[in-house]
């Protein structure tokens, strides 16, 4: 599993590497939402700050979507998917190597998106270990997520309007957990940010888990 | 022995619903604190619990029992749809009691209390269920993803509910089953919203069965239908 | 000897439709089969139901002793396709699909590059993404994979679409070292000239049967007549 979950990994970095298309579509797009987020609130200072961890964490949310559908689309053509199947890969491990890929993605564009609050919103980061771990674990879920129901969506037409349908109100929990801890982050001694850490550390392990056992089911005809 | 419990069990839940809306707005007496406006406890909880445990959770039953490869049957596929279906119904009159009630009682129609954001979450998973039940595919495929969003939905709703939970709360406590395990409510009251309970879970498990007796003379007309293209595309074969 | 792919009464549906409505088919190792037909008889259906990608809804199916109603999984590691589209990534160069191919298939990486090379896939080529190669040359590599691979099965799709006279010539080849390897090759085609050459099985298929069974030109190594 692991082996294959590698080799997995590996293929979907390269050909985002190539393409380009996390680069120069999806991150462009996080960032646009934020600046759009500050368009709609107004530039006061305080109401920036207070508004920074919900705006930091619905920009990642919707750039999930995107990147759920790109990891998705790097499955190639119906035939590439075909031929990748008879080749005898584990289900579990392209499961787990799909989200590992993701989840290099989101974290760069979490370190982007953090990057883009501290400097355009003005917010000051207290607790570096409560923001570090809850974007870890929330990468971790959201890409789990995003690369199952990636597969879910199938290869429908329709799955760029259904993709969202199906998988926001499944990561409403990491908003909520995410926003949170982001706010915790924001105090002095972390506040609740440990339980909320807990709630993404759990919603990671749970929907990493329904992956790997489920994830061959939803790919096979 | 089915067929007549079937054709017995719709009057029943008709007569039991009529029989808790007479009691509940004729013969219990008003709240003390809410007055009239507590009618709706004979309502309200009853189309929650329906929505919130029965529906979801033998739709999520139905698609384990369905992904379970010993116990896989399309039965349970139909089940769980039709359950995801009544379901979607129920959530929804429970959202509109819901905001009818707090209207008066918050002062708003709406807020963001654990159950209520819950029972909206709930409501918008069963309407991405039924978005994928659309999607043209083999039956068996559309069983497969079905059932499978709809185990994702059960293990997210409980911890969607304590995140909410933990972030606020304005719901009425538990009516009947507090932390203390001792009811609030009494007497003809206590009857009628147990009445209640009865009254919609068995509307609920009639419609389904309904649905469900719908869906499989659906599946049974695209049988013979496809026994018929067989023979057609045979047919395509020999020359004319 | 029971037959390698054996195929009674099969019956595959997609959607609602039974694009294969009763196939009879026994094929030895070692043979070569061209497949024929008009558009939508179910010749690349058979192909998917061969390669186990697809439920067998009625009859039976057994393929190197793979029931295919039970064990179509297992039966795809011994089984290459090469269909109209070479199946690639499209951003990846020649050799790193097939690396990568090779590696998923728990099979040694280094076969890649002589393969390449055997098909003439070289120099500035074989650094070139995928999606800006030619068809032909995209069927090139589709080609050098199977090489690569060496499955017990060989299915192909039309496989001399898109290929110059160097390529078809090359082709006929890679199909008779691998039936001589003992290999299962079956082929479909628009172009019966260039198919029956190699094959010693020809199959006419219409209305998602096989309507005639036949011998081909191709004449298996020690057969002094083919049945």
């Amino acid at each position: 599993m692991w082996r294959d979950a590698w080799l997995v990994a590996g293929r979907d970095l390269r050909i985002e590497a190539r393409s380009r298309v996390a680069l120069w579509q999806v991150l462009p797009f996080a960032i646009l939402v934020l600046f759009l987020f500050a368009f709609s609130f107004g530039p006061q200072r305080s109401q920036l700050v207070s508004s920074a961890p919900g705006l930091f964490w619905l920009a990642l949310l919707f750039s999930t979507v995107l990147f759920a559908q790109r990891s998705r689309a790097l499955e190639g053509s119906p035939a590439t998917r075909e031929s990748t199947r008879l080749l005898g890969l584990d289900p579990a491990g392209v499961f787990l190597g799909k989200m590992m890929a993701l989840s290099v993605e989101l974290v760069l564009l979490e370190i982007l998106l953090t990057l883009g609050v501290i400097f355009l919103f003005h917010v000051v980061v207290m607790s570096w270990l409560i923001l570090v771990s809850s974007c870890l674990l929330a990468a971790l879920g959201l890409s789990a997520v995003s690369v199952l129901y990636g597969a879910l969506s199938g290869e429908s037409r329709m799955r760029a309007t259904l993709l969202p349908v199906l998988m926001l109100p499944i990561a409403a929990p990491v908003l909520i957990a995410g926003v949170r801890s982001f706010q915790a982050a924001l105090e002095q001694g972390g506040g609740l940010g440990g339980r909320w850490v807990g709630v993404l550390a759990v919603f990671s392990v749970v929907y990493s888990a329904l992956g790997i056992g489920l994830y061959g089911a939803l790919e096979e005809n | 022995m089915r067929q007549r419990l079937y054709k017995a069990l719709g009057p029943v839940a008709f007569v039991l619903v009529l029989l808790t809306v007479w009691l509940g707005l004729f013969v219990t007496p008003p709240d003390v604190d809410q007055g009239e406006l507590v009618r709706l406890v004979y309502i309200h909880p009853a189309l929650a619990w329906v929505a919130l445990y029965v529906a979801f959770g033998m739709a999520a039953l139905c698609s384990v029992l369905y992904l379970w490869p010993r116990t896989r049957s399309m039965v349970f596929d139909y089940l769980a749809a039709a359950a995801v279906e009544v379901g979607v119904v129920f959530t929804i009159l429970t959202l509109i009691t819901g905001s009818i009630w707090g209207r008066p009682t918050w002062g708003v129609w709406w807020t963001w209390d654990a159950r209520l954001t819950s029972t909206a979450l709930l409501g918008v998973l069963f309407l991405g269920y039924l978005a994928l039940r659309r999607v043209p595919a083999d039956p068996h495929v559309r069983a497969r993803r079905c059932a499978v969003a709809a185990l994702f939905a059960a293990v997210d709703v409980p911890i969607v509910h304590f995140s909410v939970l933990w972030w606020q709360t304005l719901h009425q406590g538990a009516t009947v089953l507090n932390s203390n395990l001792t009811p609030t409510i009494h007497g003809s009251m206590a009857w009628t919203l147990l009445l209640s309970f009865v009254a919609f879970t068995l509307v609920f498990v009639w419609m389904v069965i309904a649905r469900y007796r719908i869906e499989v003379i659906r599946v049974a007309g695209q049988d013979v239908a496809l026994e018929a293209a067989i023979a057609s595309r045979r047919a395509e074969g020999v020359p004319s | 000897m029971a037959p390698a792919i054996h195929l009674r009464s099969a019956v595959v549906v997609v959607g609602r439709f039974p694009v294969l409505a009763g196939v009879d088919l026994d094929l030895d190792e070692g043979s070569v089969s061209a497949v024929l037909g008009a558009n939508g008889a179910g010749k690349t259906s058979l192909l998917r139901l061969l390669a186990g990608l697809v439920p067998v809804e009625g009859g039976q199916a057994t393929i190197l002793s793979h029931d295919l109603t039970t064990e179509r999984q297992a039966l795809r590691q011994h089984v290459g396709l090469l269909g109209h589209d070479a199946g690639m990534y499209e951003e990846l160069v020649p050799k790193e699909n097939i690396v990568f191919a090779l590696r998923a298939a728990r099979l040694d990486p280094t076969r890649a590059e002589p393969a390449l090379e055997r098909v003439g896939i070289q120099g500035r080529l074989a650094k070139t993404p995928m999606g800006q190669l030619s068809a032909g040359q995209q069927r090139r590599v589709g080609l050098a994979l199977l090489l690569a691979r060496r499955p017990q099965v060989w299915l192909l799709d039309e496989p001399h679409a898109a290929l110059d006279s160097e390529a078809r010539t090359l082709l006929g080849e890679l199909v008779e070292e691998a039936a001589v390897g003992g290999a299962i090759v079956v082929a479909t085609s628009h172009e019966p000239n260039l198919v029956l050459p190699m094959a010693d099985r020809v199959i006419t298929m219409a209305g998602g049967v096989v309507i005639d069974n036949q011998p081909g030109l191709r004449k298996p190594p020690g057969a002094s007549h083919v049945a």
